[in-house]
């Protein structure tokens, strides 16, 4: 069953501070979704939102139509899977057991396969565990739970790079054998962007970007070649990062070109790239990451 | 995984290749099950709209075909036309260049013709 979720022109402050700024989108279908943004961006707090756990102050998001706050149908259907500390005092099989009461579709069987792929120990108590291995328990708990909207807030980062790649796979086995919607929030662009169907990119509390993954590599081009050809070629669009090398330029540009355009540049020499998500991602975000 | 891609060519073309290669030098056989998406996607750490660009120009073309449920195959016949195509495009690939090569450096027939000889017979060393 798919489901559709949508952000209406939602907004939240904390202290005056507006960290969510009318934000608008939807998603709708089983799909794995990148939230990408720097730090301080609101990620998790769009995310929270998204998950019923706080309340907007204006617009409103809805799961199939209906409101997520106060909505325990609904809330039900959504996960938020995050780094933040829980009780120190539970053990890993206790955690397990209490995901298990309160999720219905928890499956017990995968999260014991889970909990050996990871390393964990059921018998540890949370106060016990490492970064990476607290990261780990999260990741089992949100797939094994196979809540139709599943979301994962950054868990990863504290994982080692083995560990995360397995964490890629086990995603990817489940999207294909348990279809459900995924919200993965990161910033290792480069290191995840081959997960997404959808990216939702946002920056100080505004949506820049929503597409689907495709669209996104396309958003952004590099034109390379003789400066004064490059930069007549440049002329009257977006330039969001310029480099030189002699009499060399490459230049990044915002927007797609047409096949007019992409001849005229293969006439003059100019050589046209793709720009990565990741590059992309830097320069609308106002440079170095 | 993913380093590995030239830049110079769409990452979904060199998929694609991948896959025939396989078939040509029979490591993948008529009949064996190719990797599936997801595999791929795994694998070289690629997105699934990209591989899948690639593996349904496959499809499209007759050499890899799609079993409801059960994934994807090698038809029958795959090898012989990923042999044709590539014999019609080794003219254009690989022997032009080389003339064209020879020419710049003045290397006559004869001499290249030594050269293909001395590699046949493996006298060429390793390196």
């Amino acid at each position: 069953m798919s489901h559709k979720l949508e952000i209406k022109r939602v907004s939240k402050s904390f202290k005056k501070h507006e960290v969510i700024n009318e934000i608008d989108f939807n998603v709708e279908g089983n799909k794995i979704v990148g939230l990408i943004g720097r730090n301080g961006a609101g990620k998790t707090t769009l995310l929270s939102l998204i998950a019923g756990l706080k309340q907007s102050d204006q617009g409103e998001i809805t799961l199939d139509g209906e409101p997520i706050f106060e909505n325990q149908s609904r809330m039900q259907q959504v996960m938020f899977l995050s780094d933040s500390q829980r009780d120190q005092s539970l053990k890993v099989r206790e955690m397990l057991d209490m995901t298990e009461t309160f999720r219905p579709n928890f499956d017990r069987i995968y999260a014991d396969e889970l909990i050996k792929t990871f390393n964990l120990s059921t018998k540890k108590s949370m106060s016990e565990l490492s970064k990476g291995m607290r990261s780990a328990l999260q990741v089992v708990l949100g797939l094994a739970s196979r809540a139709p909207i599943t979301i994962f807030d950054e868990v990863y980062t504290g994982m080692d790079a083995p560990t995360r790649k397995k964490f890629y796979n086990e995603v990817l086995d489940e999207q294909a054998e348990h279809p459900r919607m995924f919200i993965l929030s990161t910033h290792l662009v480069s290191e995840m962007d081959y997960l997404f169907d959808e990216i939702v990119m946002i920056h100080q509390g505004k949506l820049l970007l929503h597409d689907e993954y495709e669209a996104m590599t396309l958003k952004g081009q590099t034109v390379i070649g003789e400066a004064n050809a490059v930069d007549q070629f440049v002329s009257g669009k977006k330039v969001l990062n310029e480099q030189r090398l002699g009499p060399t330029k490459s230049v990044t540009i915002y927007g797609e070109l047409s096949e007019e355009e992409r001849q005229k540049a293969k006439k003059q020499e100019l050589e046209i790239g793709n720009v990565s998500l990741q590059d992309l991602f830097i320069h609308l975000t106002g440079g170095e990451a | 995984m993913r380093r590995d891609f030239d830049e110079g060519k769409p990452i979904f073309q060199q998929v694609r290749e991948r896959i025939e290669d396989q078939i040509v030098n029979n490591q993948l056989k008529e009949g064996d099950q190719a990797p599936s998406t997801n595999q791929l996607v795994q694998f070289y750490e690629i997105n699934h709209v990209t591989v899948a660009k690639g593996v349904n120009q496959l499809v499209d073309e007759g050499i890899l075909f799609k079993k409801r449920g059960v994934g994807m195959f090698v038809a029958e016949g795959a090898k012989s036309k990923l042999v044709q195509k590539r014999r019609d495009a080794f003219m254009d690939n690989y022997v032009s260049p080389m003339v064209q090569e020879a020419e710049k450096l003045a290397i006559e027939e004869k001499e290249m013709l030594k050269l293909i000889r001395k590699i046949k017979r493996g006298e060429e060393n390793e390196s």
